[in-house]
């Protein structure tokens, strides 16, 4: 911790659910005082021992924390530049850092008496991790995930049935995940009472977007022992990727105060950054406003209409961002870029290739970047890139993407 | 200046009548289609008009709402075409009050301080945006008044009375008691079970108290209105500008439902 606390990054959010301007608590009536319920129970349970005993022990013996911290030397070797290592929070169960946060939320839920957990998944990480979760606890579980994510993500939709889950694809807007989390929130508003809705990112109104962080902090926080016992100093670089920005908040967060640590968040540039919106860069091609509860950078056009992302990964398109994102590119704290559909899918071969990690799409945006930078960086220089998933959910997008029909034996080259 | 709503709730306490409230969303159909609904609510018995604003994520509303709002932004509907429509009421008529219902951010989008200034020109009189509760007052509710126009908050099955205070405390024109838990169009209210909600509200602000979600029918306006000072009527609505009845059709619906809430 900082000596002087009046000057840490590490504050927020104020009462009001702040970072600076972005975050707060933009909710319709029905929700508000269910809304601050949660924040006085979070806030007991934040500083009670038996809920940290409780999370850390599942953490260790059900989710398989702490999550490795791995020297990537052949993609160190082929990059020739910069010390490249990577937090491997795709080998958690259910494969990917989301479960870290849906078990803080499920404790929580389980504390205020509620049965029936509600959920939005993109990816279907999310849903996997909750619907694993209610499984584990004997809860009631509904996840619901745009149809046209169904349709991508079919092997996660059917963990979700199998973990007992109920699945409803959304059809309204385009069937994404901000589709998805618009239906999640007006179930909640209809069932408030009985109903506790986990939400799968950093973003939403007050206390999400911080609880959620204070969850996924652990990545950071191991992060930093890890590398300390690795290489007995911090890291230069941290870089993680962004849909809504958990496993990026996760692993930033206890890095915020160190003043020598550069921090880039890395956006699903889509097919570019441009006019034409083809991407899900909410930082970099968006502006300020208001959605699902909080103010952030969002992609919409001039009359303040939210528009539909784009990303051949399904975990990153969502048009908003965390409000704490939004607070940390306005102050400068991190750097905030953009890597295409193309770009993500070279860095997924050469990680599979170099290292023998199939990485999920998402993670692959953030390897991308470090393909980008460490070649020139001097090789004293440490990089740590957060493997926040893993790839299985993928390989059929991906096998699209570069030409093998799937359905044959030998996966042939399609023309 | 007496505000259009207060003067029209004075109107009907002077004439013994509960207030009838009607929604369409500005754009729904189309432009002209929607001008034409809009100017005949008056003559079909409407009290005050509640105008909604198209917006992609209506995340507080039902099907029937959602698909209205996509109708109109299909059409090219914008926050500048939606003043339009209230300007256009104002041509010819002066008296019946115009609630803007909507979500927040097409409006941060514009500019609160012009927003307002824009909305005041056009001859509207009070903004229901669902998504700013009282936490968020000094975003647009404290300006609004400021501005001259009526804050309306909603009340909910969920507001306790340990809340309501705070619910009522920058609340101006009348309170929208919303009647269940859940989105528009979804399941009926019940007046017995609205009746204690409307009292318990009335006992803590000397507000109208009007009622909306889930009113349907003639029989179920006039018996939400009976137990409150008015009932609102939106997805029932919209579902005949959806199944494409004509305006006149579409009107004398809204006077059957009209004639249910003035004969409370």
């Amino acid at each position: 911790m900082p000596e002087d606390l009046f000057n840490s990054f590490m504050n927020g959010p104020d009462e009001n659910g702040r970072f600076g301007k972005f975050g707060g608590r933009f909710v319709s009536e029905t929700l508000m005082p269910l809304i601050l319920d949660l924040e006085a129970e979070y806030e007991r349970a934040k500083t009670d021992d038996s809920f940290w005993a409780e999370m850390n022990d599942l953490w260790t013996h059900y989710v398989g924390r702490p999550s490795p911290l791995y020297f990537a030397e052949r993609l160190t070797e082929r990059l020739g530049g910069a010390k490249i290592y990577m937090k491997r929070d795709e080998l958690n169960h259910t494969g990917a850092h989301k479960i870290n946060n849906v078990l803080g939320q499920i404790i929580l839920a389980r504390r205020m008496g509620k049965t029936r957990i509600i959920a939005e998944t993109g990816a279907g990480q999310h849903g996997v991790a909750t619907a694993t979760v209610c499984a584990k606890f004997g809860l009631k579980c509904v996840v619901y995930m745009g149809a046209h994510d169904v349709e991508r993500q079919a092997p996660n939709v059917f963990r979700m049935r199998l973990l007992g889950a109920e699945v409803i694809p959304v059809t309204s807007g385009r069937g994404t995940l901000k589709d998805a989390m618009n239906d999640a929130l007006r179930d909640w508003v209809t069932n408030v009472r009985d109903t506790f809705y986990c939400i799968g990112t950093v973003a939403g109104p007050h206390p999400y977007p911080a609880m959620v962080r204070d969850f996924q902090s652990i990545i950071g926080k191991e992060c930093k022992e890890q590398m300390n016992a690795a290489e007995g100093r911090l890291p230069d670089t941290i870089i993680a990727a962004i849909g809504g920005g958990s496993n990026a908040m996760g692993l930033f967060f206890p890095f915020l105060d160190d003043a020598s640590v550069n921090i880039i968040g890395v956006e699903a540039g889509g097919k570019g950054v441009n006019d034409k919106m083809e991407h899900c860069a909410s930082l970099t091609g968006g502006r300020p406003g208001v959605l699902h509860g909080n103010r952030t950078y969002l992609l919409q056009d001039d009359d303040g209409q939210i528009l539909e992302g784009f990303s051949i990964s399904a975990g990153l398109d969502y048009p908003g961002i965390g409000p704490e994102h939004s607070w940390l590119h306005e102050i400068g704290r991190a750097q905030y870029v953009a890597i295409t559909d193309k770009e993500a899918l070279e860095a997924f071969q050469l990680c599979c290739e170099t290292e023998g990690i199939i990485p999920a799409l998402e993670p692959s945006h953030a390897l991308a970047h470090v393909m980008k930078i460490a070649p020139d960086l001097p090789k004293d220089h440490i990089i740590c890139m957060n493997m926040c998933g893993r790839g299985d959910k993928d390989i059929f997008t991906v096998a699209r993407h570069l030409g093998f029909d799937m359905s044959g034996p030998e996966g042939r080259s399609v023309e | 200046m007496i505000s259009r709503i207060d003067a029209k709730f004075a109107e009907l306490q002077a004439r013994g009548q509960k207030a009838f409230v009607a929604y369409v969303m500005a754009g729904d159909p189309n432009y002209e289609a929607s001008v034409e609904i809009v100017k005949g609510l008056p003559g079909a018995g409407v009290d005050i008009i509640e105008l909604g604003l198209p917006f992609t994520d209506p995340m507080a509303d039902g099907p029937t709402i959602q698909l209205a709002g996509q109708r109109a932004l299909e059409q090219g509907m914008t926050l500048d075409k939606t003043l339009d429509v209230a300007r256009a009421l104002r041509e010819t008529d002066d008296t019946t009050p115009i609630v803007m219902m909507g979500y927040y951010n097409p409006i941060y989008s514009r500019g609160v301080d012009l927003f307002l200034e824009q909305a005041k020109e056009a001859g509207i009189d009070g903004l229901i945006i669902v998504d700013l509760p009282p936490e968020e007052d000094s975003e647009l509710c404290i300006p609004a008044q400021n501005a001259g126009l009526n804050f309306i908050r909603l009340s909910t099955p969920t507001t306790d009375d340990k809340r309501l205070p705070t619910v009522l405390q920058n609340t101006s024109g009348f309170v929208y008691y919303v009647s269940i838990t859940g989105i528009t169009g979804s399941a009926a209210a019940q007046s017995a079970d609205v009746a204690p909600e409307v009292s318990r509200i009335k006992s803590a602000t000397d507000l109208p108290v009007i009622v909306g979600f889930g009113i349907k029918t003639p029989e179920a306006s006039r018996d939400i209105a009976s137990v409150a000072d008015g009932a609102v009527v939106g997805s029932a609505i919209v579902e005949r500008i959806a199944a494409g009845d004509s305006t006149a059709d579409v009107l004398a619906f809204v006077k059957s439902l009209a004639d249910g809430a003035h004969s409370a």
